[in-house]
């Protein structure tokens, strides 16, 4: 072989060393130690998460928010880069301010919706202005679980919108003008062009924005946490718990090991939904 | 200075073969254009000589030197590529004065050789611009310039022209023919523009499926083509080919007897180019059906058919002939050329 | 469009900004406004009085420095390891056609499919073993296995919008593999390298959940704040989420030009 042969395998070789140890590895102990318990390999851990008392909230917490949030952020995000299209002047600075939100970590956003959404805070204050409450409210408290859903809902939203947004404007710009001039031609609206020729071209776009998302969804832990503290347990912040509190690494495995699946799962899910169909190239 | 010796040279891709046993001699001085369409491996050809490519087999020399296992940087030679590879963040001066730089020349000499290439390239106002502020035909000058002023043994150009619009490309293909045969640069020159390697160059060496066909200077290549493929591919129209029956070393035509070639079969082709063919009034000819003439300003161009085969023909542009009509028509007899219908080789005339 | 069709169209643009903006000018306010800003009934939508009384006393809440000096400590290591690793493999996918390129790209972006940052609690036991648990060495190296696929993929992204022919040149005019890099396709690729980097950084920065696992004394600012939550005063709580925010804002505007050349292309 000669030297230039070898050199992408030279160029590549650290980073697949490092994914190697810092992925592969830890993807592996993670599933031997969930079934590592004290008698020996076994089931065990999975049955202490199983009948943890928090366990059933904290999956169905989990999906509620996944499966709520997902969908409204995809549709916000079509529409947002569809009134980018249409934009003439100061492209730049509204880019600029929606796409804020993407450098603004989950738990400062977590933050900054509990000054809002806090006894005392904005939310009450409009409210208390209009006459609605009489006094502050709390709301963020296990006696008002769907409004405590709702605020971690639009926190999570607020916060990482963005993200679908970016993806959804890049894979726009990769569509031709052409096709959406050729349809107004032949008579389309613009809701016929974006249902017929838009959408079905950023099928491939769209799969990767909601895989992106979904997966980063299922793993919301600081926004929940600064909003919801121990009144909305979901998997990640019960693998945190059992790990960081309760010191039972293999229980909190058994987390990591679910919400890997579960991840997994999201991801054929979309992978197959939004599948090409035969012969289709978009 | 010094002349390209390729031995051999072949290529494979995988199981596809680029390049089969090419061997090309470019003399001290010369200009050779390497002709084809795409495809047939003229690109990989020259990037092989530049040392950009890897060859499977066979040996590249320059000036005597065996350069083969040689980086490009040591094989001293100069190139123009197809989209300019102009430094967008180096001036144009710095852009120019690359390859010096590389050489470590000392700075007197490296800002003679800019200020040379430059005026020689018309782009001495240009020198502190950046390639962003250049137009198109501005940077392809930068391009060229850069590689003057290394003052190489042998240049390289790949489709230097091909990027620019029709009339700059005329403007700078008289300029370069100008500047180089000055310099008297050993140049080897990529391109599918037939009208470039025949205004151009001393030699063509015309390239198809990996293989060089035929290697002549231009008008012999035009006037004696060594296939069909070169004389349909140079030409604009093409030539012409009629498949007509021998009979007793005889080939008829209308009321023309040709004599066919020694190693005719039972049919040969006759290749003639459009603008061979006369118009005649009542002289020996074959009929001509004209199916569609178009008046072109410097002549007028008739397709249509003879003997049921089609045909095209350059008329002087004054003459009116319309759609539907039947011309009488005559070849000009040194131009014919016959060509064997099943090898589509040449065949000599008796 | 008609005139009120523009209007309304002009209206729902302004309406998504304000939605991003009105929260953290909020927060902003509590901020900076003074602890009378962040206990007053009902809350002032502009600031009573200008005062960083709720910074200072953010800041003088004991490990807020050490976390912050953490915090970059890490990102900037994070950056580092990202660019170093990811880099080289993004050139070799952007420049050799070799055999494995479809697949080591494909691991790449499979790396997506899992929830990354979770592998922190095997690490954790791992870490312990190895002396690097509770280090910025430890935490950046978990950084960098989340920033890593982003940087090789975008980064491969950018050498191929280098064209090879300013490469090939340079070759041809006397440079080497490695002065050809240096001279002509590094110059041309900082800018959008720098943008990777300062994407690695944010992503370090904002980390919250490896950070916390993978630390116990010497915590990042993230990692310090999640244990603040149920602590600190509510003010303290504004001021360290303000603090989050702001390099956020600047780094997304220094990489603004970027952001879509790069998620077009990290996202295929």
């Amino acid at each position: 072989m000669q030297p230039s042969a070898l050199r992408p395998y030279l160029l590549i070789a650290p980073s697949l060393v490092f994914l190697l140890l810092l992925f592969v590895v830890p993807l592996v102990q993670t599933v031997a130690l969930a079934f590592d318990t004290p008698s020996g390999p076994g089931l065990g851990s999975f049955a202490r998460m199983v009948g943890d008392l928090d366990f059933a909230d904290a999956l169905r917490n989990t999906f509620a928010l996944v499966l709520c949030v997902v969908p409204l952020q995809l549709a916000a995000a079509l529409g947002m880069s569809m009134m980018l299209r249409h934009l003439r002047g100061g492209r730049d600075i509204v880019l600029w301010i929606w796409t804020i939100p993407l450098g603004i970590s989950d738990l400062a956003a977590g933050l900054v919706w509990l000054a809002i959404l806090t006894d005392k805070g904005y939310l009450n204050t409009v409210l208390f202005e209009l006459g609605a409450i009489p006094a502050p409210q709390s709301w963020l408290t296990y006696e008002t679980p769907g409004v405590l859903f709702l605020g971690i809902l639009i926190a999570e939203f607020w916060r990482a919108t963005a993200i679908v947004f970016v993806v959804i404007v890049a894979g726009v710009q990769l569509i031709p003008q052409e096709y959406e001039e050729a349809a107004s031609v032949f008579g389309a609206t613009a809701w016929q062009r974006f249902r017929r020729v838009t959408l079905p071209l950023l099928r491939p776009t769209i799969q990767t924005a909601l895989i992106l998302r979904a997966v980063l969804a299922f793993e919301a832990f600081a926004v929940v946490l600064a909003i919801g503290g121990r009144n909305f347990p979901v998997l990640v912040s019960q693998a945190f718990a059992w790990q960081y509190q309760n010191q039972n690494y293999s229980v909190a495995a058994c987390y990591a090991v679910l919400v890997t699946l579960v991840s997994l799962a999201a991801t054929l899910v979309i992978l197959l939904a939004l599948r090409p169909r035969a012969g289709e190239t978009v | 200075m010094a002349d390209i010796r390729i031995a051999a040279v072949t290529k494979s891709f995988g199981t596809l073969a680029a390049l089969r046993e090419v061997s090309l001699d470019v003399r001290d001085g010369e200009f050779v254009a390497l002709l084809g369409p795409s495809g047939c491996g003229k690109t990989t050809l020259l990037r092989i000589v530049a040392g950009l490519e890897t060859r499977s087999s066979g040996r590249v020399l320059i000036g005597g030197r065996d350069v083969s296992d040689l980086p490009p940087r040591l094989r001293g030679l100069a190139m123009v590529f197809q989209n300019y590879a102009v430094f967008p963040h180096l001036r144009v001066r710095d852009n120019i004065a690359f390859g010096l730089t590389m050489t470590g020349a000392a700075s007197q000499r490296i800002e003679q050789q800019v200020a040379r290439a430059a005026a020689l390239m018309h782009i001495e106002t240009l020198l502190d611009r950046y390639p962003a502020q250049l137009s198109g035909g501005q940077r392809q000058r930068v391009a060229v310039a850069r590689a003057l002023a290394v003052e190489p043994a042998v240049l390289l150009m790949d489709e230097p022209l091909s990027n620019l619009d029709a009339l700059l490309r005329l403007e700078m293909r008289a300029e370069l023919k100008a500047v180089l045969a000055e310099a008297r640069t050993t140049t080897l020159y990529v391109t599918h523009d037939q009208t470039e390697a025949m205004g151009l160059a001393d030699r063509i060496a015309v390239m198809q499926e990996g293989r060089i066909v035929q290697m002549a200077p231009p008008l012999e290549v035009y006037r004696h083509p060594s296939s069909m493929f070169v004389g349909g591919f140079i030409g604009n129209p093409p030539m012409n080919f009629l498949r007509l029956p021998v009979q007793d070393g005889v080939v008829r035509l209308g009321t023309l007897t040709l004599n066919a070639p020694r190693d005719a079969g039972s049919s040969v082709m006759l290749g003639i180019r459009p603008e061979d063919l006369e118009l005649t009034e009542g002289g020996d000819g074959f009929a001509f059906r004209v199916q569609v003439p178009e008046p072109l300003g410097s002549h007028v161009l008739l397709t249509g058919q003879a003997d049921g085969q089609s045909l095209r023909v350059a008329i002087p542009p004054d003459r009116n002939i319309g759609a539907g009509q039947t011309v009488t028509l005559r070849p000009n007899p040194e131009r014919i050329g016959w060509m064997d219908p099943a090898t589509g080789l040449a065949l000599e005339g008796k | 469009m008609t005139g009120l069709r523009r209007a309304l169209f002009v209206a729902g643009i302004l309406l998504v900004c304000a939605w991003t903006l009105v929260p953290i000018y909020l927060v902003a306010l509590g901020g900076i406004g003074g602890a009378a800003t962040v206990y007053a009934w009902p809350k002032p939508f502009w600031p009573a009085t200008l005062s960083l009384s709720n910074f200072q006393a953010f800041l003088e809440i004991e490990g807020i420095w050490p976390a912050m000096l953490r915090s970059i400590e890490v990102a900037v290591l994070c950056m580092l390891f990202s660019l170093l690793l990811g880099a080289p493999a993004g050139y070799a996918l952007a420049r050799f056609a070799f055999r494995g390129a479809t697949i080591y790209r494909l691991t790449i972006l499979m790396t997506r499919a899992f929830p990354v940052g979770i592998l922190a609690l095997p690490l954790a036991v791992g870490f312990v073993r190895l002396g690097i648990y509770d280090t910025a060495f430890g935490v950046a190296l978990m950084h960098t296995a989340l920033a890593l696929p982003f940087a090789v993929l975008v980064t491969a992204s950018l050498f191929l919008g280098i064209p090879r022919e300013l490469e090939e040149a340079a070759w041809v005019f006397g440079c080497s593999g490695l002065g050809a890099f240096r001279r002509v396709v590094l110059p041309l690729a900082i800018p959008g390298i720098a943008a990777t980097a300062i994407f690695a950084f944010v992503i370090s920065w904002n980390e919250v959940f490896a950070a916390s696992v993978l630390t116990v004394r010497h915590k990042t600012l993230t990692a310090y704040l999640l244990t603040l939550l149920s602590e600190a005063p509510l003010q303290s709580q504004l001021a360290g989420g303000l603090l989050l925010i702001l390099p956020s804002v600047l780094f997304i505007f220094l990489v603004r030009r970027y952001l879509f050349a790069m998620w077009g292309v990290a996202s295929r």
